[in-house]
């Protein structure tokens, strides 16, 4: 892709770079074109190989964008939600996963951490849908229950709800993911009937299934996603009113960075590199802060801990690498409060719980950490 | 990974399947009328019967489908025979927990045990003995005959007939192991042939069909094996006068262990491993000879030496000496007065044990795991841990979702039994080749160990807790 076009100048400057940083191949097909779609764009390369030249480039360029960015989200905040032009996908992350999207399966491969973490979520997902039925069919505990995966990849948390007794659709923005989930799941044909996979955005759908599912699982999604608002907006709008989110995802603290990025992706090849950047990752104090201005009840944030000798994960107190979150959405009709579009996060202030909770039903278990 | 699979591969004709996803299904065209089974399990004695029952009666898989193949013809029974058959097994506490699990244990209640309260187990060359009992006089075991045990799982899978199929006279001629992952337009799992030309598929294969498995022979699992120079006489013997009869009998000979297990008050069972001449000289020769035999080889003192002897009564004094409390004497098992006609049958005995137990969407239990020498009466014990195992596995898999044949869980019940037999296996072989000597030095060492682990009480609590598991 970016043989075929002239190089800008800055182009050309990554082009140097190029042959040392893996990622900054991909960087230089983003600056061509695709002005229309906005991006992130962050160094993905080893920092101690920067020198002070290369790093003044990449700050000049970094803050050039995030300038160019904000200006265009500024001027048209209104076009979120309808317009397909923008939408929460990011390019970048398209490719990255365009790339492994045959090594889905694999339990031993690529996104073997990925097939462990089912033994987390799965229960965590399954056991937190139960509490909400009287009593449930042995063999089929969340049979009746319409649940969306976003980002669903290639299936691998759909099928485990789909066995379960679920009515799944997965949707995921990249067409080959979708397509080997397909073929996957093609070959069982309980889950043939039980799972619908379909390629888009969560956006694309939000018009046609608005209040229609019983739970709405975005596993580790919203690291990649550009506007957490509008995708948490959109959750919220096509689950049922009492309906359950599932999201888990990668704190963002120097803890996530050196083990999330750095080694588990730069160093011991755990996670593929490219996957993460670790401006998207964000924190559970934001994330409960955009959930609870949607009219999303937090229930649960517990911390998720994966041991790379072993291969498993175990639920942990610890939140600072990745977690696992649970909100409902209120049963009463109350209007969200309208999301404060946030670009950075870090400064955001927690709201206070107990005025905008009274509403809510049930009773709340809060673990924060 | 392509190397751990089968040899047999079926050949796919090339992908015509391009964008769609579900051509790939056309292919198969006879496929796409065979049932997808979650679990089928091949060979249906004990324990695959008793794996097919356990599934089928567990909860989370109430909206599965289970599949028994068995290559006999089903065995239609009107009510207990009078005769006590001849094969019986010793079940342990364990064992009947399991049993109890899927409600098989009350018609064996409704059928016929007998329970057994103390073992003696003691030597031909010398007066060490060991004595096994629980502190309260429970039940130690159980001894049930082989098709009492049957005749109660067909009845429990009977009743479970909506969700376990049980297929007789099918004996599965051919199985396909699915390639790994990356064959994507290959079906995923396991095929397979039967006699009769018809084929099946199941995401998880469990072959519990005996020592000469054909499964694990398909597979490719190494089996690790050699045949013992010992074959099982067994026989159905009435005592000469009725007694309480709830002790099992065990005397090491040098030529092999003959042990007698309580059938009745009046009946018991003998399992006598001897060298392949004398088993043979044993079923052939008349009724009264054989009885004889019998008795002689429980009561004769001949293979006692003096100097074994005194070396025994010094460890006894010492013994007697430390812990003067318990005193166990010899007793002497009730003599046999004759042998139920035609009930004398002789079969080969050997070890074997498999290298691995579980492949992808392949798990191997009972005796296509592991064969055992009947000398400790774990045999079909170890099958039914192998089942316990297996079905807690599967069942907390199934209720989270996973793909039953994946190696994840399959692994988890490896790794659990793998350790239990391989410890229980190299102790029989090793009790096994110990007392088959009259070698003064080795009589020497396992008399005066025998005597010690039974004084050790702690010990001979563990031994039995490990054994009754």
């Amino acid at each position: 892709m970016w043989g075929g076009r002239p190089l800008s100048c800055g182009n050309r400057l990554l082009g140097v770079l190029g042959s040392r940083c893996r990622g900054a191949r991909a960087q230089a097909a983003r600056f061509t074109g695709r002005a229309e779609i906005q991006f992130n764009w962050t160094p993905q390369t080893k920092p101690w190989v920067f020198s002070d030249y290369r790093i003044m480039w990449f700050k000049s360029y970094r803050m050039t964008f995030a300038c160019l960015s904000r200006m265009k989200i500024h001027r048209y905040p209104w076009t979120r939600l309808y317009s397909t032009s923008q939408t929460t996908v990011d390019s970048n992350e398209i490719k990255t996963f365009l790339a492994l999207a045959h090594r889905w399966w694999d339990e031993q491969g690529v996104y073997a951490p990925l097939h462990s973490m089912n033994d987390l979520r799965v229960p965590f997902i399954r056991d937190n849908l139960l509490k909400t039925v009287a009593h449930h069919q042995p063999g089929k505990p969340l049979s009746g229950m319409k649940i969306l995966d976003v980002g669903c990849g290639g299936g691998l948390l759909t099928e485990p709800l789909g066995r379960l007794g679920a009515s799944v659709i997965g949707i995921d923005p990249v067409d080959e993911n979708i397509k080997t989930a397909q073929h996957h799941k093609s070959f069982d044909p309980v889950l043939d009937k039980r799972i619908e996979y379909r390629v888009g955005s969560l956006e694309e759908i939000v018009q046609e299934t608005a209040e229609t599912f019983d739970a709405v699982v975005a596993s580790e999604v919203v690291e990649h996603v550009i506007d957490l608002e509008t995708f948490i907006q959109c959750c919220c709008e096509v689950l049922k009113p009492g309906g359950s989110l599932f999201i888990t995802t990668i704190n963002k603290t120097q803890l996530s960075y050196a083990l999330g990025i750095v080694f588990a992706e730069q160093i011991a090849g755990i996670v593929p590199k490219g996957t993460h950047t670790w401006e998207k990752f964000i924190s559970p104090e934001k994330l409960e802060s955009i959930l609870e201005s949607n009219g999303l009840s937090v229930q649960t944030v517990t911390g998720m801990l994966y041991n790379p000798l072993s291969g498993y994960w175990n639920w942990s107190e610890n939140t600072s690498l990745n977690y696992a979150a649970h909100a409902v959405k209120s049963k009463a009709q109350e209007h969200p409060v309208p999301a404060e579009f946030v670009f950075k996060g870090e400064t955001e202030e927690l709201r206070d719980k107990d005025s905008t909770d009274s509403t809510n039903p049930g009773v709340q278990e809060e673990l924060k950490k | 990974m392509a190397a751990r699979l089968a040899a047999s591969r079926w050949r796919a004709p090339p992908a015509a399947a391009g964008p769609g996803p579900l051509l790939s299904c056309r292919r198969w065209s006879g496929a796409r009328a065979d049932a997808v089974y979650d679990v089928v399990v091949s060979g249906g004695g004990l324990v695959g019967a008793a794996m097919a029952c356990a599934l089928g009666y567990d909860i989370h898989f109430h909206d599965k489908k289970i599949l028994l193949l068995e290559a006999g013809p089903k065995k239609v029974w009107e009510k207990l025979p009078e005769t006590y058959s001849n094969r019986v097994s010793s079940i342990s506490p364990g064992s009947a927990t399991l049993l109890s699990s899927f409600g098989a244990w009350d018609h064996i209640c409704n059928m016929r045990y007998r329970a057994f309260r103390r073992m003696q187990v003691w030597d031909a060359c010398s007066e060490a003995l060991i004595m096994f009992d629980k502190d309260n006089l429970d039940d130690m075991g159980y001894i049930v005959e082989n098709d009492v045990i049957m005749r109660a799982l067909t009845k429990q899978l009977e009743a479970a007939s909506d969700r376990v199929t049980v297929l007789y006279r099918s004996k599965a001629v051919g199985y396909t192991w699915p390639y790994p992952f990356t064959m994507a337009d290959s079906s995923p799992w396991v095929h397979i042939t039967l006699g009769d030309g018809s084929t099946l598929q199941t995401k998880l294969l469990v072959g519990a069909d005996g020592h000469n498995s054909g499964v694990r022979q398909a597979a490719g699992i190494q089996n690790i094996s050699w045949n013992y120079d010992q074959s099982a006489v067994v026989a159905t013997l009435h005592l000469s006068e009725a007694t309480e009869n709830n002790v099992a009998w065990q005397r090491f000979l040098p030529s092999g262990p003959i042990a007698l297990l309580p059938l009745s008050d009046t009946l018991s069972s003998l399992v006598w491993s001897t060298s392949h001449e004398h088993a043979a000289e044993l079923v052939s020769m008349d009724e009264e000879k054989f009885v004889d035999a019998i008795n002689s080889a429980f009561w004769s003192d001949a293979n006692h030496t003096d100097f074994i002897d005194s070396a025994g009564a010094m460890l006894q004094y010492a013994v007697a000496f430390l812990k003067p409390t318990k005193v166990s004497a010899r007793q002497l098992p009730p003599s046999v007065a004759r042998v139920d006609a035609k009930s004398r049958v002789l079969f080969p005995l050997g070890l074997g044990h498999a290298a691995e137990y579980v492949r992808p969407r392949l798990a191997l239990i009972g005796d296509a795991a592991h064969r055992v020498h009947p000398l400790a009466g774990q045999g079909v014990n170890m099958g039914f841990g192998d089942v316990s195992s297996l079905v807690h596995h599967l069942s907390a898999a199934a209720f989270n979702g996973k793909d039953l044949g994946s190696m994840s869980h399959l692994t988890g019940y490896e790794t659990d039994r793998q350790r239990h037999n391989t410890a229980l296996l190299a102790a029989t072989d090793l009790l096994k080749r110990l007392y088959s000597t009259s070698a003064t030095p080795l009589v020497l060492l396992r008399t005066w160990g025998l005597q010690a682990t039974n004084a050790v009480s702690p010990l001979k609590e563990q031994i039995m807790a490990f054994a009754s598991k």
